[in-house]
C-alpha cells in the first residue's frame, strides 16, 4: 500500500513501474471504502472515469512516451469546479443531478497532466462556510477526531487527504477556504495569487476574491500540483498574463538564510488559542535557526477586514447566485401548471438554498441596494484599498508575511452552527490576503498542548512572488520534520478499517 | 377631451430625450465567441458563457469595444481612458445569469453631438443633439409567450426560449435632454434616429434595420406649460421600431400628456409601450417604477483601457460623414436638392452609388432604383434590393446605353429578372428582347450618313421628307446594299423625329 507516501514519492513508484496507476488508483478507493462513511469527505465517486484515465496513463507509459511528472497520481476534487459529465453541485440542493457539459480549466490541465480525478468533495453550500456543516449532503468528520469540523469550505478536500483518500486535493480559497481547512487537518493549502489559477469553471462565489488552489500533504507536492494547475488562460479575463513562478524549485530549495519574515502584529492576541500561539512561536524559532530574520510588522487597516469582506463577498454572491433560478439547469420546484415563472423560480431558490447562503443572499442584496451602496459596498472598497497598501508597505520590510492560519484549532461540529459570527471570526487571519488578491499558504507546525490537534502557519508572499511561500514553507516543513521525527499525520490516531 | 397637435403647441414645450439601443454585426457575441447570425434555429448559438452556466465567464469582444470606439468618435464624444461594465441586477427567465452585463456610471463614451437638419415651412433648420453617452451592453435572449391573450407572459400557458440573441452586443446611445425643439420635436427626434442609423450604416457596425430590432429607440418626453420654466414629468416609450413611429410616438405623446394636462390630471413618470397600429401609447407594467438593479461594477471583467495610440488610428480610419457624403455626391451627379431628398428618403443612397460605381449613368440609375423599381418594391412592400441586384441593374443600363435596349424593352428584363428568369442576359435570350444587332448596325450607318450631309439632314427635320431619299441612297451604299430599304426609311425618319 502506497496510499500514505506522499504524492512525488508515488510519482516514483510509477516511474519504476513498481505500481501502476490502475493499481494505485484502487487502493485509494479500498482505502475510500473503507473510511469514507465515518469522514464523508467524497460527494461523488467517478471509479469507472478514473480507472479509465489510470489504465491510459499506464498504457502510455508502457508505450514509453514521456509523461508530467504526476501523471497516475490520484487526486479529490472540490466540487466547485466543474467536470464534463460529472455531477457538480456545490454542496446545494438547488444544483442536484446538473452534469456540466464542459471541463472547467483547471480540470483540463489536470487531465491533460495525466492526473487521475477519484472524484469530488464536500464543502459548505457554495464554499459559504469554515466547518463544512453547511453542505446540503451532511458535514464531513475530521479524520483526527471525527465529532469535530474538517474546516471549510474545503473541508471535504483537506479531511481526504488526512484521511489518505488522496494524496492530492484542489480546493477554492475566498476567505480561507483552503488554508483553514488544512491547518485543522494538518495538511498542506495553498491560494495561489489571485488570477494566478484560471477561475474558468470554478461556480462563483465572490467573483473577485474566489481562486482555485493545490492541497497536498507535503509542500512539495503542493508545488507540483500548483504548476500544473496554474498559468494565463484566455477564458478568465482576470486571469495574469505572466509565468508561472517556479514553485517547485522553490519548494526544493530548502534555503530562508537572510530572507526576512514578517510577524503580523494585528493577526495575533485576543481570540487565538493558546496552543496555537505557542506553536506559531516554536515555528518562528526554527526559522530563526534556519537563518531567516524575523522583524515585527504592523497592517492597521486588517482590523477591519473581516466587516469589509463581509460586506463584499455576501453583495457578490446575491449576484452570482441569481442564476441558479431553475430556467435552464439544476433543481425546479413548482413547475406543476399552477406557478408562473417567476413563482417557480421563488419557490426553486426558497427549496434550494440553505440558510447560510440565504443569509448571505439578503446581507449582499441590501448592501448593493440603492441609498446603502456608498455606506457598504462602496466602503468596503475602501477598505480593501487600505489593506492592499498595508501589505504593500509590510512587502517592503520583508519578503513575506506570518501568521497563525487560523486562531483555533478543529472545534467541535454543531458548535458553533448556530453562531454565525463566531464562525465567520474563524477566517480572521486568512481574509487579508484574499482582499488584496497575494498568495497565502497553510502547513502543519505542531499539535496544540491543549487538545492534541493540528495547528496551521500562514505563509503569506506579494502579488505573482508565490514561489515565496514555497520557499519558506519548504525550509520549515524539513526542519520539523526533523524535530518530529515522522510526518504530522503519523501522529493522527487511526480511522476504523484505514488501510 | 382630446387637443389637436396645434392647440399642444400653442399651450406647451416639449422636452425630449432618445435612448438608442443598437445590435452591433460583429461575427461573435460580446462575451464569448457564439455566432450572430439572426434568423438560426432557435438555442444553437449557445456556449456555458451566454447560457450563464455556473462557471462560465465572460471575455470581452475587442471588435465590439472597437465598434463602440467608432460610434463615439462619429458622435463626437470623448472616449473614456478607463471604463468599466456594471451588473444590472433584475430576474427575468430569458436572461441567463438574472444580471445583464451593461456599463453604468462609467461608460467608454461621453459627451457628444449630432447636428440635424430638418425641412419646414420657413425653409431648412438644423439642431445640435447633444449625446451623454455611448455603452456597451449585451443582449438578453427572446421568450415566446404561448397561449393565453396577450402574447404577453402573464395568462401565457407556457414559454419558450431562444438564447441565441443572449450576448449580442449592444450599444446604448443616450442623448442629453432636447430643448427647445417646439413643434417640430416629432420631425426632429425622427431626424436624428435617421441621422444616427446614417451614421452607423456607414460605419459598417450594424446592419441597422429597425424592423428586424437591430435599432430600437426608447423616446422619453415630458411637457412644460410655455413660459412656466418648469420641467413637466416624462413618460418613457419603449422599443419604437421605425423612423415614422418615432415621430409618430413623439407627436401620440405629446397629444396624450397635454390632454391628461388640460383636465388638470398629473403626468406619471412611468414605461410605455409603443402601439403600432394607433400611433399611441400604453402603460407598461407599473411594477417596473420600483425596481431597483443594484448596479455594481463586473467583478469577471477588468475595466477597459483603450490606447490613446488605437483610438487615434480609429479616429483616422472613420468614413466620411454622411451629411458631407450626401453633398460630395449630389455635385457629383448633379441632382437637384429635391431629388436627392427623394433618394435619402428612399434609403437608395448607397444602392445608386454602388449602380453609378459600376459603370452606370448617374441619372439613369437614379430613375431606374427610384421609379420602376421601387413601384415594384413598393406594391409587394419589399426594399428594392431584394427584387433584384445592383449588378444587374447596372447590366441592364449599360445595355440601354449601348443601344442594345431601349427603355421598353428594358422594363420587360427587369421585370423577367424580378420573376426570377435568371440574369439580364438570361432573361433577353429567354424572351427574345434584343433589339435587333442589325439596328444597332443599321443605325451606325444612319448616323454616318447624317453626319456627311447635315444640311439635307436638316431639311428632313424640317419636314422636307422626299429629302430623305439621298440619305437613305448613302445608307443602301455603305451597307451593299443589304439593309432592308423600308428599315433603313422608317430608322432614318425616326431618328430625324419624323
Amino acid at each position: 500500500m502506497l496510499i500514505r507516501e506522499s504524492a512525488s514519492k508515488m510519482a516514483e513508484a510509477l516511474a519504476n513501474k513498481e505500481v501502476s496507476a490502475v493499481e494505485l488508483t484502487n487502493q485509494h478507493f479500498e482505502q475510500i471504502e473503507a473510511v469514507d462513511k465515518d469522514v464523508h469527505a467524497f460527494l461523488y465517486l467517478d471509479k469507472e472515469g478514473a480507472i479509465s484515465q489510470a489504465a491510459d496513463i499506464d498504457k502510455r507509459r508502457a508505450a514509453g512516451e514521456k509523461l508530467s511528472p504526476l501523471a497516475g497520481i490520484p487526486l479529490a476534487l472540490k466540487d466547485v469546479l466543474t467536470q464534463k459529465g460529472v455531477p457538480t453541485t456545490c454542496g446545494s440542493k438547488i444544483l442536484a443531478g446538473w452534469r456540466p457539459p464542459y471541463d472547467a480549466t483547471v480540470v483540463t490541465k489536470l487531465k491533460s497532466a495525466g492526473v487521475v480525478i477519484l472524484g469530488k468533495t464536500n464543502m459548505d453550500e457554495f464554499a459559504m462556510g469554515s466547518s463544512t456543516e453547511n453542505s446540503a449532503y451532511g458535514p464531513t468528520h475530521n479524520p483526527w477526531d471525527l465529532s469535530r469540523i474538517p474546516g471549510g469550505s474545503g473541508g471535504g478536500s483537506s479531511a481526504a487527504l488526512a484521511a489518505f483518500e488522496a494524496p492530492l486535493a484542489i480546493g477554492t480559497d475566498t476567505g480561507g477556504s483552503i488554508r483553514q481547512p488544512a491547518a485543522v487537518t494538518g495538511t498542506v493549502g495553498v491560494k495561489p495569487t489571485y488570477g494566478g489559477v484560471s477561475r474558468y469553471g470554478l461556480v462563483a462565489f465572490s467573483s473577485s476574491l474566489d481562486q482555485a488552489g493545490p492541497c497536498a500533504r507535503t509542500v512539495l507536492d503542493t508545488a507540483l500540483l500548483h504548476q500544473v494547475i496554474a498559468g494565463f488562460d484566455p477564458r478568465d479575463s482576470t486571469s495574469i498574463n505572466q509565468a508561472v513562478p517556479d514553485v517547485v524549485a522553490a519548494a526544493k530549495k530548502q534555503n530562508v538564510a537572510g530572507m526576512k519574515i514578517g510577524i503580523v502584529k494585528q493577526l495575533s492576541g485576543d481570540g487565538y488559542q493558546k496552543g496555537v500561539e505557542n506553536k506559531f512561536n516554536e515555528a518562528i524559532s526554527e526559522l530563526v535557526k534556519l537563518g531567516a530574520e524575523i522583524v515585527e510588522v504592523s497592517c492597521p487597516n486588517f482590523e477591519y477586514a473581516l466587516a469589509a469582506y463581509y460586506l463584499i463577498a455576501p453583495s457578490e454572491c446575491s449576484s452570482n447566485l441569481a442564476r441558479f433560478d431553475s430556467i435552464r439547469f439544476g433543481l425546479r420546484v413548482g413547475d406543476d401548471g399552477t406557478h408562473g415563472a417567476e413563482e417557480v423560480m421563488n419557490l426553486t431558490r426558497q427549496a434550494g438554498f440553505g440558510r447560510e447562503v440565504k443569509r448571505r443572499i439578503i446581507l449582499g442584496t441590501y448592501a448593493l441596494s440603492s441609498g446603502y451602496y456608498d455606506a457598504y459596498y462602496g466602503s468596503a472598497q475602501k477598505v480593501r484599498t487600505l489593506i492592499k497598501r498595508d501589505f504593500e508597505a509590510a512587502f517592503e520590510k520583508c519578503d513575506v508575511l506570518v501568521s497563525p492560519t487560523a486562531p483555533t484549532t478543529a472545534f467541535k461540529i454543531g458548535e458553533k452552527a448556530n453562531d454565525p459570527l463566531a464562525m465567520y471570526l474563524n477566517d480572521i487571519a486568512t481574509i487579508p490576503v484574499n482582499m488584496a488578491g497575494i498568495g497565502g499558504m497553510s502547513l502543519p507546525c505542531g499539535l496544540a498542548d491543549e487538545d492534541n490537534l493540528p495547528v496551521g502557519f500562514q505563509i503569506m508572499s506579494p502579488a505573482m512572488k508565490d514561489e515565496r511561500m514555497y520557499l519558506v514553507g519548504g525550509a520549515l516543513e524539513a526542519a520539523l520534520l526533523a524535530k518530529w521525527g515522522k510526518p504530522i499525520l503519523d501522529f493522527a490516531p487511526k480511522l476504523v478499517g484505514s488501510k | 377631451m382630446s387637443l389637436n397637435y396645434e392647440q399642444v403647441i400653442e399651450k406647451y414645450e416639449p422636452t425630449l430625450g432618445l435612448e438608442v439601443h443598437v445590435e452591433l454585426n460583429t461575427k461573435s457575441k460580446m462575451f464569448c465567441g457564439c455566432a450572430t447570425e439572426f434568423g438560426a434555429k432557435p438555442n444553437t448559438q449557445t456556449c456555458p458563457v451566454c447560457l450563464g452556466l455556473p462557471g462560465a465567464l465572460p471575455v470581452v469582444n475587442k471588435k465590439a469595444i472597437e465598434s463602440t470606439i467608432l460610434i463615439g468618435l462619429a458622435l463626437n464624444c470623448s472616449i473614456a481612458p478607463y471604463s468599466r461594465f456594471a451588473r444590472k441586477n433584475y430576474f427575468y427567465p430569458d436572461m441567463p445569469k438574472n444580471f445583464q452585463t451593461s456599463q453604468y456610471d462609467e461608460p467608454i463614451c461621453v459627451n457628444g453631438y449630432l447636428d440635424v437638419e430638418i425641412e419646414t415651412d420657413e425653409g431648412n433648420k438644423s439642431f445640435k443633439i447633444e449625446i451623454e453617452r455611448v455603452h456597451m451592453e449585451e443582449d438578453t435572449g427572446k421568450s415566446l409567450h404561448v397561449g393565453g391573450n396577450t402574447g404577453r407572459i402573464h395568462g401565457a400557458d407556457y414559454s419558450l426560449l431562444d438564447y441565441n440573441r443572449a450576448g449580442i452586443p449592444l450599444v446604448e446611445i443616450v442623448t442629453k435632454v432636447i430643448p427647445n425643439t417646439g413643434k417640430y420635436a416629432p420631425q426632429v427626434a425622427r431626424a436624428y434616429v435617421a441621422a444616427l442609423r446614417d451614421i452607423l450604416r456607414g460605419l459598417q457596425v450594424s446592419d441597422v434595420k429597425m424592423e428586424q430590432g437591430s435599432l430600437r429607440c426608447d423616446v422619453n418626453l415630458s411637457l412644460s406649460s410655455i413660459g412656466s420654466g418648469k420641467l413637466g414629468t416624462r413618460s418613457e416609450t419603449k422599443n419604437v421600431n421605425s423612423l415614422r413611429s418615432v415621430e409618430r410616438a413623439v407627436t401620440g405623446e405629446m397629444i396624450r400628456q397635454a390632454s391628461k394636462l388640460e383636465q388638470g390630471e398629473r403626468i406619471i413618470q412611468e414605461t410605455r409601450h409603443f402601439l403600432e397600429e394607433s400611433g399611441q401609447t400604453r402603460p407598461g407594467r407599473s411594477k417596473e417604477q420600483a425596481e431597483d438593479y443594484r448596479y455594481f461594477p463586473e467583478p469577471d471583467l477588468v475595466p477597459v483601457v483603450p490606447e490613446s495610440k488605437w483610438i487615434e488610428e480609429l479616429r483616422k480610419a472613420l468614413p466620411e460623414k454622411p451629411a458631407d457624403r450626401r453633398k460630395r455626391l449630389q455635385a457629383a451627379w448633379a441632382v437637384p436638392d429635391k431629388e436627392m431628398a427623394a433618394m435619402v428618403n428612399a434609403e437608395l443612397l448607397d444602392t445608386v452609388e454602388q449602380t453609378v460605381l459600376l459603370g452606370a449613368d448617374a441619372t439613369k440609375a437614379r430613375s431606374w432604383w427610384l421609379g420602376e423599381i421601387s413601384r415594384i418594391a413598393n406594391d409587394r412592400n419589399v426594399f428594392p434590393t431584394d427584387l433584384i441586384s445592383v449588378k444587374d441593374v447596372a447590366e441592364i443600363i449599360a445595355l440601354i446605353s449601348k443601344g442594345e435596349l431601349t427603355d421598353k424593352l428594358a422594363r420587360q428584363v427587369v421585370e423577367g429578372v424580378i420573376a426570377g428568369e435568371g440574369t439580364p442576359t438570361d432573361v433577353i435570350g429567354k424572351r427574345g428582347l434584343k433589339v435587333v444587332s442589325d439596328d444597332s448596325q443599321l443605325m451606325k450607318s444612319i448616323e454616318a450618313a447624317i453626319a456627311a450631309s447635315p444640311e439635307t439632314a436638316e431639311r428632313v427635320r424640317g419636314g422636307n421628307i422626299p429629302a430623305a431619299g439621298a440619305l437613305i441612297g448613302a445608307v443602301m451604299k455603305a451597307t451593299g446594299g443589304q439593309a432592308d430599304a423600308a428599315k433603313v426609311r422608317e430608322l432614318l425618319l425616326k431618328h430625324l423625329g419624323q
